[in-house]
């Protein structure tokens, strides 16, 4: 076992546990919270990937803004007890588990059964902030406008929608 | 250039993680925890895309990491707007207590 293997294995065990944690905890600060950790889980997987930027990203748009969205909106909801959120383990949650189970063991059993196809070449400095802004300012220009638009319409919505009716 | 941990361990991970998001979404009614089941699938959908991105040597595959991104931070943002209006209507977040698209 190499250190990469290691490093793998390590943080893809926190994420799981950290994950299931997240959808199984009853208090939704607690649920933000490991959901945060799994979030830097998968950046330092993104560093192995060779994904520098996106990992950076990750931090600082998912573990840094979304969460933190989520938190603010826990807390302004004022969600009362913990007694009036308590959820039990009905037929429809045992049939939620065995779906997502039998999913997931399909899609395993068809990763490590499909011959892996030819690994291409990564260029020196593949997934840097230059080689991503290159292709980002020149190739998909045109597509990182149209988020721009889509944020803008995002921004505006979320006003019109969670705006108090004065009359 | 070969990857020092398999393809299939980085891909198996994203399969894990995003039926872990499923069965959140089935299962929970608290609507803010199925918002972040829904996060928690996105993010294994990019994990993915970024293990094909490094095992092709395409920076496409992060590109759209990108824009999954940007549209996900709209996506809770404008989700979030939503539970707030409603809670502000019917004072609950359990969602099979919200019936008003109901017929």
């Amino acid at each position: 076992m190499d250190f990469e293997r290691i490093f793998f294995f390590a943080t893809a065990g926190v994420a799981v546990v950290s994950g299931i944690l997240t959808i199984t905890r009853r208090n939704p600060v607690q649920s933000v919270l490991f959901l945060i950790v799994n979030f830097f889980c998968i950046a330092l997987l993104y560093l192995g990937l060779n994904a520098q930027f996106l990992a950076i990203i990750q931090i600082l748009v998912y573990a840094g803004a979304i969460m933190v969205l989520f938190l603010f909106v826990i807390m302004l909801l004022n969600l009362g007890n913990e007694e009036a959120l308590a959820e039990k383990w009905g037929g429809r949650k045992l049939v939620a588990v065995a779906l997502s189970g039998a999913v997931l063991v399909q899609l395993i059993a068809i990763l490590f059964r499909e011959e892996p196809g030819t690994a291409g070449w990564m260029s020196p400095g593949f997934g840097t902030v230059e080689s991503l802004g290159d292709s980002l300012f020149r190739r998909y220009l045109l597509q990182f406008e149209a988020t721009s638009v889509l944020l803008l319409a995002a921004l505006v919505g979320v006003i019109v929608i969670a705006k108090k009716k004065t009359n | 250039m070969e990857l020092p941990v398999p393809v299939e361990y980085y891909l198996a991970l994203s399969a894990v993680l995003f039926m872990t998001g499923v069965a959140g979404v089935l299962a929970r009614r608290n609507v803010i925890v199925i918002f972040m089941s829904i996060e928690l699938m996105l993010n294994s959908a990019n994990l993915a895309l970024v293990t094909f991105s490094a095992r092709l040597g395409d920076p496409a595959g992060q590109i759209l990491v990108f824009f999954v991104m940007a549209v996900a931070a709209a996506e809770a943002a404008v989700g979030l707007g939503i539970v707030i209006a409603l809670f502000r209507n019917r004072q609950t977040v359990l969602v099979n207590e919200m019936n008003i698209l109901k017929w």
